[in-house]
């Protein structure tokens, strides 16, 4: 098993009162793939989003217990949200583009971290599209709105965009729920490519797929972690039996 | 994707991260603006606030009239003694603005908190022409007998001016009487002096004397000199003038000439009446614009510091505050700017009138700030939230996320926020016509006194004769305005919005 890029440690969240997270421990290995599945509502995404302090933004959230992420623990006082976010690329359940030209999109990532160069700034964007698997049907139209486009190609824009900062590690918020089967099926075999150099965490409501992309896999229930495993034992023989009455089918 | 292939091979490392640490970087420029645009917020919101206190701390004067005067500025020094003052400097009677200036003193603070009762009386009986003569009242409300009609001297005297000769006392309020040599008097809005036959205008033209209606089926617009039979009881005034309907040519074109270059004027009452729009727009368009950039970096910083930074009690707070204040009496703001600010911008830039553009431009502002935070601040908050999570997750700060992304999707709105801001000024009637000493002169200089064309019906048409020339004139100007608001609406909304919003949006 390779090196562990982010570990939690008891985490909890509160929304107001109610706690969606319970008590959560894991350690997500580096530059390889981890899926998390389990029923609407059982804090998948909540989970997702606090490992780069986006909860931070929705008022009444609480939250305790640590989340390391190289030996640093980026729920400390002392830690610079901007810089963290920096290193974690997200990409959203829905594709959210800005109103802007291709090429803006892109670069406003690079822009945000101090790059003017137009010609560092090209590359940047000629590579991360071409890494993103949709330079090909962009190139000639940089310049027209990313608004344009459609819902699969936004949604690799939008990983273009997040490749374009250079982060360790990209967070996927269900990111093919939206897609037809066939950009589906690009997203994935981007993710495929992506792992070689990042550390990946995508939530899916779709077991398929994170029996075709993941080579981790963590179920979450109710706002706890069930169980996490090497994909191929989750889906051929888990431990829990929860776990296994979800992947049969059974509830969910 | 067969080009896959050759795209892993290498990552290239355009940016390179330290090693994540503990420990919180400070961006200079980044903290500044942060502070500066909550500064600009505060000021703004702090401005309002203060107007709201000093009209309070104003009306106190109403149950509390000052007893010690030497507390009141010197402006109540000048004029306590001034009973008799037949000469007044022209600062005097700039302040005397609106306090009608009779030689029977009263500057505007002893007046409006009715210090001296007696003195008070005096001003009301001749306010309002109680006494003996009031038919000379109203010949010389419509037309006041003076040999020169050349008045280069307008100053912002609204209602009233003063003559040096003063055994007049007489209402000067509503019209002066003057004397041919009394030249320093200008012949303003409301004390023209006119050697017209104007003064055949007099009460009848609303409806009773039968044959001046007559006069004015005949020819609609003007009335001619027909007129002057029904105006026998006018006396003393020169005569064997004909009103001249107007062209598009007098209202657009230079109409005259000053040291042989050719000049706008605008001097309705006159025997030669000039009625150029171009320093009557000037002047809107200067108090205008001075407004607008004064309000607009207010309220858009304002704006998006609520959308952006602040925390959610303040927003709670901040928000419905200043939507309320967008119903804030223009008045009261014109009052302000007239008593307080005049002051206080002719004290700190040392200007020649008291009143004048950059004065009206503040107040105007005033007038402005809320509506533009208003429709900015819901623009900024109808971008949606998935943008801005978009922009932060990428490592961007608040400030960058406001600025970058946030303020860029919602430029249509707050260029409709301008629009509006910009409709509501131009039409702004009482600030203009209190605060920007109502002299038509035509000059790009902000510290000299405007008309503004607003301004200009509010002030006048209580002095037009009825279907007269002057009168068509005013509500061409009415017009006017209706025009350039509604172009100015139909441009953001058809134009430039559409034009924006496929920018933004792409296609």
């Amino acid at each position: 098993m390779k090196k562990t890029k982010i570990k939690t440690d008891k985490l909890n969240l509160f929304y107001g009162a109610k706690q969606a997270l319970i008590d959560i421990s894991m350690e997500i290995p580096e530059k390889r793939v981890t899926a998390f599945i389990g029923p609407s509502g059982c804090g998948k995404s909540t989970f997702l989003r606090s490992l780069n302090r986006m909860n931070d933004l929705i008022p009444g959230v609480k939250i305790n217990g640590d989340v390391i992420i190289d030996d640093i623990n980026i729920y400390d006082k002392n830690i610079d949200v901007v810089q963290l976010r920096k290193r974690i690329g997200m990409v959203f359940q829905k594709s959210n583009p800005f109103p802007k030209s291709i090429y803006d999109n892109i670069a406003y990532g690079p822009r945000v971290n101090g790059i003017s160069g137009k010609s560092t700034l090209d590359e940047i964007v000629e590579t991360s599209l071409i890494r993103a698997a949709i330079w090909d049907e962009v190139k000639d139209r940089l310049k027209s709105s990313a608004m344009g486009l459609s819902g699969g190609q936004q949604q690799r824009l939008c990983i273009a965009r997040a490749l374009a900062v250079n982060p360790d590690i990209i967070l996927m918020d269900e990111p093919a729920s939206a897609l037809d089967p066939i950009s589906t099926s690009k997203i994935e075999e981007l993710i495929h490519e992506l792992k070689t150099d990042y550390t990946i965490v995508i939530v899916t409501h779709n077991m398929q797929q994170a029996a075709r992309v993941s080579d981790f896999t963590a179920f979450f229930y109710i706002g706890e972690l069930i169980e996490m495993d090497k994909t191929t034992t989750i889906f051929t023989n888990p431990y829990n039996k929860k776990t296994e009455e979800y992947i049969t089918g059974r509830f969910g | 994707m067969e080009n896959n292939t050759e795209i892993v091979e290498e990552k290239k490392e355009y940016i390179t991260h330290k090693p994540l640490a503990y420990g919180k970087k400070l961006y200079i420029g980044e903290f500044l603006a942060e502070n500066i645009i909550r500064l600009t917020a505060f000021i703004s919101i702090f401005t309002i606030f203060a107007i709201f206190y000093y009209v309070f701390q104003e009306a106190s004067f109403a149950f509390l009239p000052i007893k010690d005067k030497n507390v009141k500025t010197e402006i109540i020094s000048t004029n306590n003694n001034s009973t008799e003052t037949t000469k007044q400097t022209g600062a005097e009677m700039q302040q005397e603005t609106y306090g009608s200036s009779t030689s029977s003193t009263s500057e505007p603070v002893q007046e409006k908190y009715g210090s001296s009762p007696s003195q008070n009386e005096e001003l009301k009986q001749e306010k309002y022409g109680s006494s003996t003569s009031t038919d000379e009242l109203v010949q010389e409300k419509y037309g006041s007998t003076s040999s020169s009609n050349k008045t280069e001297e307008i100053k912002s005297e609204t209602y009233g001016s003063k003559n040096s000769s003063t055994e007049e006392v007489k209402p000067e309020t509503y019209g002066t009487k003057r004397s041919s040599t009394s030249d320093e008097v200008k012949p303003e809005t409301y004390g023209s002096n006119t050697s017209t036959p104007n003064e055949e205008v007099k009460p009848e033209t609303y409806g009773s004397a039968t044959s001046s209606n007559q006069d004015i089926n005949q020819n609609n617009i003007s009335t001619t000199e027909t007129n002057t039979e029904v105006t026998e009881t006018a006396t003393s005034l020169e005569d064997g003038y004909a009103e001249k309907p107007i062209t598009f040519k007098d209202v657009l074109l230079s109409n005259d000439y000053i040291d042989s270059k050719p000049a706008y004027i605008w001097q309705p009452i006159s025997t030669n009446a000039k009625f150029s729009f171009i320093p009557l727009f000037v002047g809107a368009l200067k108090v205008t614009l001075i407004g607008i950039a004064i309000a607009a970096p207010l309220a858009i910083f304002a704006a998006i510091f609520t959308v952006a930074f602040a925390p959610k009690w303040l927003k709670e707070i901040i928000k419905p505050a200043i939507e309320i204040l967008a119903g804030f009496p223009s008045v009261v703001i014109g009052f302000f700017c007239l008593i307080t600010l005049a002051s206080v911008i002719q004290t700190f830039f040392g200007t020649t009138f008291r009143l004048n553009s950059f004065v009206g431009g503040i107040g105007m502002s005033m007038a402005v700030i809320p509506i533009i935070y208003t429709v900015t601040e819901d623009a900024l908050n109808a971008v949606p939230t998935y943008m801005k999570e978009a922009s932060l997750a990428l490592g961007a700060s608040k400030w960058q996320t406001a600025w970058r992304v946030i303020l860029p999707s919602a430029l249509p709105g707050v260029f409709a926020a301008l629009i509006l801001g910009f409709g509501r000024a131009f039409g702004e009637t009482m600030i203009a016509l209190m605060a920007t000493g109502n002299a038509a002169l035509n000059s790009a200089n902000i510290f000299e006194s405007v008309r503004t064309l607003a301004a200009t019906i509010g002030s006048e048409m209580a002095e037009v004769e009825f279907r007269g020339v002057h009168y068509g004139v005013l509500f061409l100007i009415g017009a006017v305005l209706f025009i350039i608001t509604f172009a100015l609406n139909a441009f953001a909304e058809f134009y430039i919005r559409k034009k924006l919003m496929k920018k933004i949006q792409g296609n």
